[in-house]
């Protein structure tokens, strides 16, 4: 039997608000401990929410970009749960209200589009973090466990896929597009590796061509695209051998281990858990005004597929689009600019994403200074053979080392080629005069020896010449 | 003739007697009664002493800071102060000292009140009679076998006795207005939402409200414009303009529609409880009013009501008391085993019976049928209210169907304590305003207490009618300690 993958996808994304969900404290990382916390992100005796309008503008723009529906009116819930870093022992989230519902996200798989449904995103406050001191750091052996409440309180959008997901390579598909139209927002570091940006994944199997869904198991614990897809791939494979041996998949939840590469259950649940979800009385229901939501949609920048879209219309291939979309806001700048100041797409595109991303990345800070102008002027001294291919990387290091513009520097540098057709006709023909036997041996069809021309021609004109002009020159005057 | 604010202020501003000599007389009156009424749970001697001395310097040089300056103040120990011992009156918070003010302190402190200590409470402000204080019973002034009402006893008994001038007491089904009716002072629940609860420690958010309880009406309005106001600490806070509550204090009753409501009297209220009331409504009606029954069915269903959404709250609100970062840390093998110990320790029997039935409330299969039913009778007693309230202006009735009962008589039996709140819980599950305003003392010497309800950011003519209630009962009288007196 063939089986088919059903997975869905929760992510949790830590917003970069200046200050907390409920209270005034600063969003900030990589501080000593329990400094950034107040009496409200402690969850002390009689301290109360307020909401942060920033992090209602942050869901409302990932919503929107998501294509997503606002609900008019948007209330919190309690969900209620005892652990020892989630200070009032309930999470102020959202339950049946949640600020976006029904949207979608295209995502783009060997060269095949598929539409992946979004349910909903939803606010929250995240927990503290809890590091589990002597014996490994595990829990259940651990001597004594730290809290630090920095953490506490900092905003999470929850973004809650549809089960439209059908392999492990477009889950992680899925969560790189989500990631780069989250980091487009501006609304989060987006980092995975700081753990700004969550995933965690729901998987279960059928056999091809059933519609009912099997199963479900959560899988957490993915740091990286790449683990997510093997988790994935990993989780899948131990359902159907599971099945196909004579067991049957429980509901539960299992953690990726990175270096063994397999999952472990961490907990099974009987049915879901009980939360005891209710109104949070502490808040009052948040109203979406239309005048504000508009205000949002308005702000949304172009996102990573539409920008994708607009490169390949205008000319690019769809691998070289998606390596500039990608690319940093600095670059993509450049690229524009450059198209704008009217070279041809692909040569900007090429220059950008090659020799630009190149100095990019050699640059501390990455910061490279060339204009649209400049790089635009760079390729139509290139396009125009006035500048060969090789002496244009020359060019391009003096316009970013500063020394002026790309003619400026072809001409301070003595890189211009000699384009003026009656001046080499000169040099060819004075070439030829002195290599007598060059010119019959070629007559007598060793044509080879064009290449021995050419070079005495570059060599005199001390390789100012277009190589490609030189060549055809000299095939010329020897078949006169 | 009873002690109260404005004849503090008068005398404080004639010179007759400084804010430290004011605080002298209530840690006098304190020294003489708590040991048989156990008002407070802290009184904080230097604290205090600072402050009425700051409030005498300021004085001196021209800086007053209006009606509450050097006035010796009581605060239920459910909000928090800084540095000072804050309870709640639970073992799990035992030497809790929080590391800030309450917003109503912050304003009372503004205000240039001289905070004398925090007073007792039934624990978390679950109870109606101030004995489930795990620190031991407050009793009545006025017979100290009896309690003093609760949650708010402590409040209500040290104004009763003056060891503080006024205080701050909270209502979530009652707790200021059925104390205050048991002690024979003024006791108000403002409108929900007009005063902050930022620094409260949370019983039932959506029911909590702070308010204040005096010897007299006028009092009442002056620190309720002391306390109230929009704070931007409180999301639930209401942002609008308020009224002045003193406003028509003189205005009488004449031409004002008061409604007496049909279902609060009959089984179970006191016949001198309702003779004494029935009388005040009858001159009221000789003073001008226009007398109109009204019935509001859903009240029959409150009591109910109340008892599903405030325990499903107050398990989540006291679900922070954990001993991971504060208070009682009762140790255990591991941390889900320590935070077990410590709320099956710190909690008494009360709190812990409000937490498992809210609990039991909320929880999947049970939620609709319980809470959801709940917030349904919820919504109808809010249209009750507001087809009452298109009749007539306020709304009268007993504020406790009993005076003050024996101590011990109804802690073997919740259901019976439960029906002390059976007056007042409508206007918290509404969002009301209501006052308890003292009318007289039934045969054996006990105060009875008359509220007036109004509707939201109706305290205006709450109090209109509050004061005229309190002219026309003429109580001016003042609990006599006995064993004190000799």
């Amino acid at each position: 039997m063939s089986w088919e993958a059903v997975i869905g996808i929760e992510v949790h994304v830590e917003l970069a608000t200046r200050s907390k969900m409920f209270c005034g404290c600063a969003v900030s990382f990589g501080e000593d401990p329990n400094t950034n916390t107040c009496p409200t992100c402690l969850g002390l005796p009689g301290a109360l929410p307020v909401p942060n309008r920033a992090a209602i503008e942050s869901i409302l723009a990932i919503g929107l970009a998501l294509e997503c529906r606002v609900s008019p009116q948007s209330v919190f819930h309690r969900k209620n749960y005892f652990y020892a870093d989630l200070p009032k022992n309930y999470q102020i989230s959202q339950f049946d209200i949640p600020v976006c519902v029904d949207g979608h996200l295209d995502i783009e798989l060997d060269g095949e589009t598929s539409r992946i449904g979004i349910e909903r995103a939803h606010m929250e406050e995240d927990t503290g973090k809890s590091t589990h001191v002597g014996d490994g750091g595990r829990i259940h052996s651990a001597r004594a466990t730290r809290l630090d409440f920095n953490r506490s309180g900092v905003p999470l959008v929850e973004i809650v896929s549809r089960p439209d997901l059908r392999s492990a390579a477009q889950a992680r598909v899925y969560a790189q597009e989500l990631t780069s139209v989250v980091a487009e927002l501006g609304v989060s570091d987006a980092r995975l590796e700081e753990g700004s940006i969550r995933f965690d994944a729901n998987v279960s199997i059928r056999p091809d061509g059933d519609t009912d869904l099997g199963t479900k198991v959560e899988i957490k614990n993915m740091n990286s695209f790449r683990s997510l897809e093997r988790a994935v791939e990993y989780e899948m494979a131990r359902q159907v051998d599971l099945v196909e041996t004579g067991g049957e998949v429980v509901q539960e939840t299992r953690h990726w281990e990175e270096e063994s590469a397999v999952t472990h259950s961490m907990r099974t649940k009987e049915g879901s858990s009980d939360y005891r979800y209710f109104t949070e009385p502490d808040l009052v229901p948040m109203v979406m005004d239309d005048q504000w939501v508009a205000t949002i949609r308005s702000t949304i920048p172009e996102l990573p597929a539409q920008r994708r879209a607009r490169l390949v219309a205008s000319g690019l291939e769809s691998e070289a689009a998606a390596v500039l979309s990608a690319s940093s806001p600095q670059l993509r700048q450049i690229y524009e600019d450059t198209v704008g100041a009217g070279a041809p797409p692909r040569a900007a595109a090429n220059w950008v994403v090659g020799d630009l991303t190149a100095a990019a990345r050699r640059s501390e800070p990455e910061v490279i200074r060339i204009t649209g102008n400049d790089l635009a002027e760079l390729i139509s001294l290139v396009d125009s053979g006035r500048v060969s291919t090789s002496a244009a990387k020359e060019v391009l290091e003096g316009v970013l080392g500063g020394e002026g513009s790309a003619s400026q520097v072809a001409e301070e540098r003595d890189l211009i080629q000699i384009t003026d057709v009656s001046q080499l006709i000169a040099v060819v023909d004075d070439i030829i005069e002195v290599n007598p036997k060059a010119v019959s041996d070629y007559r007598s069809g060793e044509t080879k020896i064009v290449g021995f021309l050419v070079g005495q021609v570059m060599k005199a004109t001390m390789g100012k010449a277009d190589p490609k002009a030189v060549n055809d020159l000299v095939r010329e005057r020897l078949e006169d | 003739m009873r002690r109260s604010v404005v004849d503090a202020g008068a005398r404080l501003r004639s010179g007759d007697v400084t804010a430290v000599g004011l605080l002298d007389e209530a840690l006098t009156q304190a020294s003489l009664t708590e040991s048989q009424i156990h008002a407070f749970l802290t009184i904080d001697h230097d604290g205090a002493r600072e402050s009425a001395e700051r409030a005498d310097a300021d004085l001196d040089r021209g800086e007053d800071h209006g009606p509450l300056h050097g006035i010796p103040f009581a605060l239920k120990d459910n909000m928090v102060t800084r540095g000072l011992e804050t309870t709640a009156a639970s073992q799990i918070l035992s030497g809790y000292r929080p590391p800030y003010d309450a917003t109503v302190v912050t304003r009372l402190r503004a205000a240039g009140a001289v905070i004398v200590g925090k007073t007792n409470l039934d624990e978390f402000a679950m109870g109606s009679s101030t004995e489930n204080s795990a620190y031991g019973s407050s009793y009545n002034p006025w017979d100290i076998t009896r309690v003093p009402g609760g949650s708010s006893g402590g409040s209500a008994a040290s104004v009763s006795v003056g060891s503080a001038l006024a205080a701050l007491g909270s209502d979530t089904g009652g707790s200021i207005r059925q104390p205050a009716s048991l002690c024979g002072v003024v006791g108000m629940k403002p409108t929900y939402g007009t005063v902050s609860r930022y620094g409260l420690i949370a019983f039932a958010s959506s029911l909590d409200q702070i308010g204040p309880i005096t010897t007299i009406v006028e009092d009442s309005a002056i620190v309720l414009t002391a306390i109230w106001g929009h704070d931007p600490l409180d999301a639930t806070s209401y942002p609008g303009e308020l009224p002045d509550p003193g406003a028509r204090l003189h205005a009488g009753v004449d031409g004002l529609r008061v409604g007496v409501v049909k279902e609060l009297s009959g089984d179970g209220y006191e016949s001198e409880v309702e003779a004494s009331v029935s009388e005040m409504v009858q001159r009221l009606s000789e003073a001008g009013a226009e007398i109109i029954e009204v019935s509001l069915p859903s009240f029959e269903y409150a009591l109910s009501a109340y008892y599903l959404i405030a325990p499903a709250e107050a398990s989540a609100n006291l679900a922070r008391f954990d001993g991971v970062r504060y208070g009682l840390r009762v140790e255990g093998e591991t941390t889900e085993e320590m935070m077990a110990a410590t709320r099956g320790q710190g909690f008494g029997p009360e709190p812990t019976r409000r937490i498992l039935l809210g609990t039991y409330a909320l929880s999947a299969g049970y939620y609709d049928a319980f809470y959801g039913q709940a917030q349904r009778v919820r919504s109808a007693i809010q249209e009750d209210f507001g087809r009452a309230y298109e009749q007539v202006e306020v709304l009268v009735s007993p504020t406790s169907p009993t005076v003050a009962f024996p101590a011990g008589a109804r802690t073997a039996d919740p259901l019976a304590m439960y029906l002390s709140d059976i007056c007042t819980i409508p206007s918290n599950l509404s969002g009301h305003p209501a006052v308890s305003v003292p009318i007289g003392l039934d045969g054996g010497r006990l105060p009875i207490g008359f509220q007036v309800m109004a509707p939201a950011l109706g305290e205006t003519t709450m109090y209109q009618v509050a004061a005229e209630v309190e002219r026309l009962g003429g109580f001016d009288e003042s609990p006599v300690l006995e064993a004190v007196a000799s």
